[in-house]
């Protein structure tokens, strides 16, 4: 199985602490995610460490015989010691004040620090689960609701064990996840996850089961919202995704494993010491070890290594394992690091090698837009909400998140799509094909296509003399019109001569490109089409005379000179009574000429009146 | 002849009215017998077949003579029409040395005399140069189409094969000239295009890319709705001639099954499939039968430059007709036939009604129903688009216009005075009755206009056809 098999991995930079052994206790705080090494019942030193903290908390305390449990509070501020079943111990003397109290008989407890949910087993078989949501120094009581046990207990005692119960996160929600060790069906063998919905308000819901198809010994970790369920037995892992399409029965929804059973990589312990003196090679860690503890969302513990670890998922190696290229899309499109991976999947998909069909690639865009104008949409709400007043500090308003999930135009276009253009093996109807794949997705969303993506249409069509091609796309429109677009047009003109009007009629449908057309027709001499447009438009009060006159000169058109001559001729007159032009027009050499050409007496009179 | 007499009416009831008829069409080399007795080796096609040997060399010689003639005068453009009294005779060499001559019969009035005889009056001055010129252009277009260049008929088999492919062509197309009913749609050759949203059309596009895909020996792909070209994989003129073939021929030969009525043969025809509307038009009848024959006619294209053949297969679903072209050298077989009807029938149809739906919400939201009707021809020289109100759909007999043949002629002579300058020209004409015929060219498009106001002046009229621009054309660049 090479490297690139493994797609489940124990974070490298893991928090190190000295192993458990008789005189070291070590104990997890699953609040703040803090290990805590006491050796000798603290009188040697109390060792405290966090993921994130690389600064280690030392202290020492007396020794008051065993420690049971140990913990901070939120930002260390207090340290409570737990020596006996019954009694909490502050180091320093605070008072406590009991602000609520329930009565009910428990069974055992759960407390989710994320979704800030303890949850109590009650009833005799345990299987009655209470929840308690505790929010701004209240704690509301949640509906209780009964976990399904696998078959009749035969005897009645307690028949859920804490062990088979976890709490996380998942997609925003949270979710009680139970282990269920035998299904209920009859048919179907292997243990199976349950996860039920706990929302804030109203009543906990089943809503999926996970297949795990295996008996034995599970655990269950939450990353990146999949829920990973690690198999002793085998040592391997699987990765289910609620998000992605399941069988729904009218009630719940089964899922399989998104993937196959695939161990966890392995990893190489950093042989730890002095470090100048060691030069060893990494010991390899033993994996699915039984002294692993497990806690949530994603922390791994080896007490006896001294190691914890967060799990993580690797998505590049997944991209193989999953050949249905729709369901990869929508399996990567939920994962926090995705972009790069995402962009990798379209590159390949268009490679010589690995091409997809255009359908599966219509469908990799559509999934790509459909998320992308998610964002858009989003976005544009929140400009109007802004827009309309609401001020940016309201609650209810809030930027929308850009994910990682959102590839854009100018991503497709730097990464997958301006590279696979200029390859040269690629087919140019293929090219063309996806690149219009690609802009028929993006009209389909109603997300505006960028100019730069049709000047790659046109460069491709250009580079294969399909020019034919072009004009229809640009007949029907598919190509927008814009400034850009009609210039790019008007550049091919000496190898296409419909271009020209393309570009022209393109300018003209802008409707904010007058200017542009006055020049584009001076420029090929057709001065009086020019002075018509203008006219047409009404922009003749405006225009300069000397360069419509420049112009017809140019044509050496004596004629097209004369009518031009005496249309501004006319315009002086009407505008300031008087046929000359004025010193600020500069036309004093094209009076000259006129006077040359056709006499002083062709000049027009002012009227008299 | 039918429709001409019903123009000629009014004037004397007494007279009777021919319409122009095709004399000789012929097709000659002169390289081919230059020396004395050997000149029936020049002839490699004369229609009427029957016309005896010496007349036809005789008529061969006379048009060698007059084109010889005339290119002491214009040595690179020698005459392209003789003007008779009787006729007028067109000439064309498409491919070095080889000379097509068509002689039309011009429009005859007979007239009874006061005792009684019939005085034949011939119409010289109604034929357009430019319409039956481009006739005859056509029909070397069509030949081509069908048959590649006669250089290479020489290179593959000799004169011998050269005749024979002729022969066998024009026997058949020369009896679907209608010489009659010429005008000047004939001088564009245009194309009409389908109006349709981006949408949709990215759509088709998308459908055509992915058959291209799957049916990987396709080469080039065309799209047609309702008569009307929506995408074309061949080049320009190829297509032009393509489209041609397809509208005037093969498409009104095979009406639509659903159209037909229930007890019609046609739909007795039809394979039970309820799956799709697709069958073929060229090619297999009945993917059914096991000996269904797989042959699809040949065509070539590209001929100046590549020089390709192809089997045209055409394949309709409801309005929507798809033309796949693929290598000659490649055979179809049944089987690909099958898996191309299965492919192509279930998406074709569910894409010809898409394109049905959405025209018609597109019609109905330009509330193009509502615009007032006019009668106009627009042609665009760049994309050889094609509009025209004046003409009734074409049948394969004649095409049928709703205007008078003497205001098509006005336009025919507009057009050809337009074809004398370069430059925008509008030319309005106050024609017989109360009509007004006004044709307009802009850069490379032209818009002729026919308007029907009483005591409408110069300036109404201008108006008019503005208005006309402003509602039809406001999204090109077509001045004022």
């Amino acid at each position: 199985m090479g490297e690139e098999d493994y797609y489940l991995e124990l974070c490298d930079r893991p928090v190190h602490f000295e192993k458990a052994n008789p005189v070291n206790c070590v104990f997890f705080d699953e609040a703040n995610k803090q290990v805590f090494a006491v050796r000798s019942g603290g009188a040697t030193g109390v060792v405290v460490k966090g993921p994130d903290d690389r600064n280690p908390i030392s202290f020492r305390m007396e020794d008051k015989g065993e420690v049971k449990c140990i913990k901070f509070s939120l930002e260390n501020k207090i340290l409570a010691v737990q020596r006996t079943s019954k009694t909490v111990v502050l180091p320093e003397k605070r008072s406590l004040k009991l602000l609520k109290s329930q009565n009910i008989n428990v069974n055992w407890y759960m407390y989710c620090p994320e979704g800030a949910v303890i949850l109590l087993s009650t009833t005799v078989l345990g299987n009655v689960l209470q929840p308690f949501y505790f929010r701004a120094g209240t704690m509301s009581k949640l509906p209780k609701f009964e976990i399904e046990l696998p078959a009749v207990p035969k005897s009645v005692k307690l028949n859920l064990s804490e062990r088979d119960i976890a709490m996380a996160t998942i997609y925003g929600q949270l979710y009680v996840l139970f282990l269920r060790h035998h299904s209920r069906t009859s048919n179907s063998t292997g243990a199976e996850v349950v996860l039920y919905h706990l929302p804030r308000e109203g009543a906990c819901k089943k809503m999926h089961i996970l297949k795990l198809n295996r008996t034995g010994k599970f655990a269950l970790n939450v990353v990146d919202n999949l829920v990973v369920v690690h198999h002793q037995d085998t040592e391997t892992s699987v990765i289910f995704d609620i998000k992605l399409r399941g069988e729904f029965d009218g009630t719940v929804t089964f899922h399989h494993p998104v993937l196959p059973a695939r161990s966890i990589q392995p990893y190489q312990i950093p042989m730890a010491g002095p470090a100048p003196v060691t030069s060893q090679s990494p010991v390899p860690c033993k994996l699915y070890s039984s002294s692993w503890i497990v806690f949530q969302p994603d922390i791994i513990i080896s007490a006896s290594q001294g190691y914890l670890w967060n799990l993580q998922v690797k998505l590049q190696p997944i991209v193989n394992l999953l050949p249905d290229k729709g369901r990869l899309m929508d399996f990567l499109l939920q994962r926090k690091e995705c972009k790069m991976v995402i962009l990798s999947v379209c590159s390949q998909m268009l490679s010589e090698s690995d091409r997809a069909t255009l359908p599966v690639i219509a469908t990799v865009f559509d999934k790509l837009n459909h998320e992308y104008k998610k964002y858009l949409d989003a976005e544009q709400s929140y400009t109007t909400a802004l827009e309309a007043g609401q001020s940016r500090s309201s609650p209810l308003l809030k930027r929308p998140a850009r994910t990682q999930a959102v590839i854009d135009q100018s991503d497709m276009y730097t990464h997958v799509l301006s590279v696979f253009t200029e390859k040269k093996d690629m087919s140019h109807k293929f090219v063309i094909a996806v690149l219009m794949e690609y802009i028929r997705s993006l009209n389909q969303f109603q997300i505006t296509v960028q100019h730069y993506l049709h000047e790659l249409v046109i460069k491709t069509l250009v580079q294969h003399n399909l020019f034919y091609m072009l004009h229809q796309f640009l007949q029907y429109h598919v190509l927008s019109d814009s400034k850009p677009l009609a210039c790019l047009l008007l550049s091919l003109e000496s190898f296409y001569p419909p271009a020209h009007q393309l570009s022209l009629d393109m300018l003209k449908r802008l409707s904010t490109a007058n200017d542009e057309i006055v020049e584009v027709l001076l420029s090929k001499h057709q001065v009086l089409a020019a002075l018509r447009f203008i006219r047409g438009i009404g922009g003749h009060d405006n225009i300069s005379a000397r360069k419509f006159l420049d112009a017809a000169k140019q044509t050496e058109d004596n004629m097209l000179f004369y009518t031009i001559f005496r249309f501004f001729e006319q315009r002086n007159q009407r505008l300031r009574g008087n046929p000359n032009f004025t010193p600020g027009e500069h036309c004093e050499e094209h009076v000259a000429f006129f006077k040359q050409v056709f006499g002083d007496q062709a000049l027009m009179r002012p009227t008299t009146f | 002849m039918a429709a001409a007499a019903a123009g000629a009416g009014a004037g004397a009831a007494q007279e009777k009215q021919f319409p122009p008829a095709l004399l000789s069409f012929f097709i000659y080399n002169p390289r081919f017998g230059p020396r004395e007795g050997e000149e029936e080796n020049k002839i490699l096609f004369y229609h009427p077949n029957e016309v005896e040997k010496n007349e036809k060399i005789r008529n061969v010689g006379l048009c060698e003579a007059i084109v010889q003639f005339t290119r002491t005068f214009s040595p690179s453009k020698p005459a392209k029409s003789l003007h008779t009294q009787k006729n007028r005779q067109f000439f064309n060499e498409p491919e070095e040395n080889f000379w097509m001559v068509m002689v039309v019969r011009n429009p005859i009035i007979e007239k009874q005399s006061k005792d009684g005889k019939p005085i034949v009056e011939y119409q010289e001055e109604e034929l357009l140069d430019k319409v039956y010129s481009s006739v005859l252009q056509q029909c070397y277009s069509m030949y081509k189409l069908f048959n590649g260049t006669f250089l290479r008929a020489m290179e593959d088999g000799g004169v011998k094969l050269l005749k024979e492919r002729l022969e066998k062509f024009f026997h058949r197309y020369l009896q679907t000239l209608h010489l009659q009913s010429c005008d000047l749609l004939d001088i564009f050759g245009g194309i009409s295009f389908f109006p349709l949203d981006k949408m949709t059309y990215l759509k088709i596009q998308s459908f055509i890319n992915r058959m291209e895909e799957s049916l990987s020996i396709v080469k080039y792909t065309a799209f047609l709705y309702n008569d009307q070209l929506i995408w074309s994989g061949l080049e320009q003129d190829d297509m032009r001639i393509l489209y041609k073939y397809l509208t005037t021929s093969l498409f009104p030969r095979h009406i639509e099954p659903e159209l037909a009525g229930r007890d019609s043969p046609i739909r007795a025809e039809m394979p039970g499939n309820l799956q799709h509307y697709g069958r073929f038009l060229t090619g297999p009848l009945n993917l059914n039968d096991p000996e269904a024959k797989c042959r699809f006619p040949k065509i070539f294209v590209n001929t100046d430059d590549t020089y390709e053949a192809l089997h045209l297969i055409v394949y309709k679903a409801m309005s929507a007709a798809v033309c796949f072209m693929i290598d000659a050298s490649v055979q179809p077989t049944l089987d690909f036939c099958r898996r191309l009807d299965s492919i192509v029938g279930p998406q074709l149809t569910v894409l010809a009604s898409d394109i049905c739906e959405q025209f018609n919400i597109n019609k109905r939201m330009s509330g193009s129903e509502k615009e007032p009707q006019f009668k106009f021809i627009y042609f665009n020289h760049m994309n050889l688009a094609e509009k025209s109100t004046i003409h009734m759909r074409k049948t394969p007999s004649v095409s049928l216009t709703s205007v008078h043949p003497d205001l098509m002629k006005i336009l025919g002579d507009i057009n050809s005075d337009f074809t004398r300058v370069d430059e925008d020209e509008e030319v309005i004409v106050k024609a017989m009755s109360d009509y007004w015929v006004v044709g307009k060219k802009s850069d490379q498009r032209e818009l002729y206009v026919i308007l029907n106001q009483k005591n409408a002046n110069l300036i109404e009229v201008n108006e008019e056809v503005k208005k006309l621009c402003a509602t039809q054309f406001n999204n090109i660049f077509f001045l004022d």
